[in-house]
């Protein structure tokens, strides 16, 4: 399945948001998730089910002015 | 003691976290000065990288509070999905609530500022919205619900210090009850005292800290600018006068003539 992940698209084995974040290794209570545009609460990410061509967003904290 | 949406800060001093020459360098600059917020912001994690995980906890270690940013964001969608994930990751509703309209420049777009400032509002979010000096854009989002207001003085990052003096004074003038907070174009301490003399409850900068040869030591004379105006402010300042008074007693001089 093809998803666009921080602005490039991948391939992923993953159906839902919170295998996606283990496939790829990220780990750590600070990650942010947005699924096309939207947030997804961190306990919500087990539910999300992720589809051809979704655009995914995974944040977190950085210096800012 | 300066209130921000109930709660209350010892330090009208707020820092921003970027351009810092190391992490260590920013947490001394912020303990030095007792600095009483640190501004960040959310940004794309590599995979697998652990970049944010330790600047958060450096932050939580400074045991100030943390308001994040929407810097960046140039629509009310990405301020607001920005702000909802900011919320979640940083566990506070404070928001700095800032919406570009012109790249050069990085002048807020009021239009959409005050768009996004109702729904974060209705929301429960505590917005703190980088606008310009505009009294009637600043009325919109008071009406919005914003209980705090953050103008420029100048551009980002430009150090050119109050360009308006005299809009800055009217904000004050219009809106007694409500904290002012100069956000962006300071560029040395006499410009936040300046501001600090106008009335304005505290300041927030970054680049004029960041960007000394010596930030630690900046931060530091920050603080006493700010400190010093804010005393100045409270004294009673005496106004300008086009002629010369003199000062010691004329009363009681010896003639010699």
């Amino acid at each position: 399945m093809k998803l666009t992940i921080n602005g490039t698209i991948r391939d992923a084995f993953a159906s839902t948001l919170e295998e996606l974040l283990s496939e790829l290794e990220y780990e750590g209570d600070w990650l942010a998730t947005a699924l096309n545009g939207e947030l997804v609460h961190r306990g919500d990410r087990p539910q999300c089910q992720l589809a051809e061509g979704d655009r995914i967003e995974i944040l977190s904290p950085m210096k800012g002015g | 003691m300066l209130s921000l949406y109930g709660t209350q800060l010892p330090s009208r001093l707020l820092l921003g976290t970027a351009q810092y020459p190391s992490l260590a360098i920013l947490a001394d600059a912020v303990k030095a000065s007792a600095a009483s917020v640190a501004t960040v912001s959310l940004r794309r994690e590599a995979a697998g990288g652990r970049a944010g995980g330790q600047f958060w906890s450096l932050i939580r270690s400074l045991g100030i509070m943390v308001l994040p940013n929407t810097a960046g964001c140039h629509s009310v969608k990405e301020a607001v999905t920005t702000a909802r994930m900011a919320r979640e990751v940083f566990g506070t509703n404070w928001i700095k609530l800032e919406i570009i309209g012109n790249h050069d420049t990085l002048q807020p777009d009021v239009f959409g500022l005050v768009d996004a400032a109702r729904i974060l509002c209705e929301e429960g979010f505590a917005v703190f919205p980088y606008t310009t000096e505009d009294l009637i854009v600043a009325q919109r989002l008071i009406e919005a619900g914003c209980q705090v207001l953050m103008p420029w003085c100048a551009p980002i990052g430009s150090a050119k210090g109050p360009r308006n003096l005299d809009a800055l004074r009217s904000l004050r003038g219009h809106f007694p009850e409500i904290p002012l907070i100069v956000d962006a174009g300071l560029g040395r301490p006499s410009h936040a005292a300046a501001v600090m003399e106008l009335g304005f409850d505290a300041v927030l900068l970054n680049t004029a800290v960041a960007k000394a040869a010596d930030p630690t030591t900046m931060a530091v004379a920050f603080a006493k600018a700010v400190e010093a105006g804010r005393e100045a402010f409270l004294a009673g300042l005496l106004e300008p006068r086009d002629m010369a008074v003199p000062s010691t007693p004329v009363i009681g001089k010896g003639v010699f003539a």
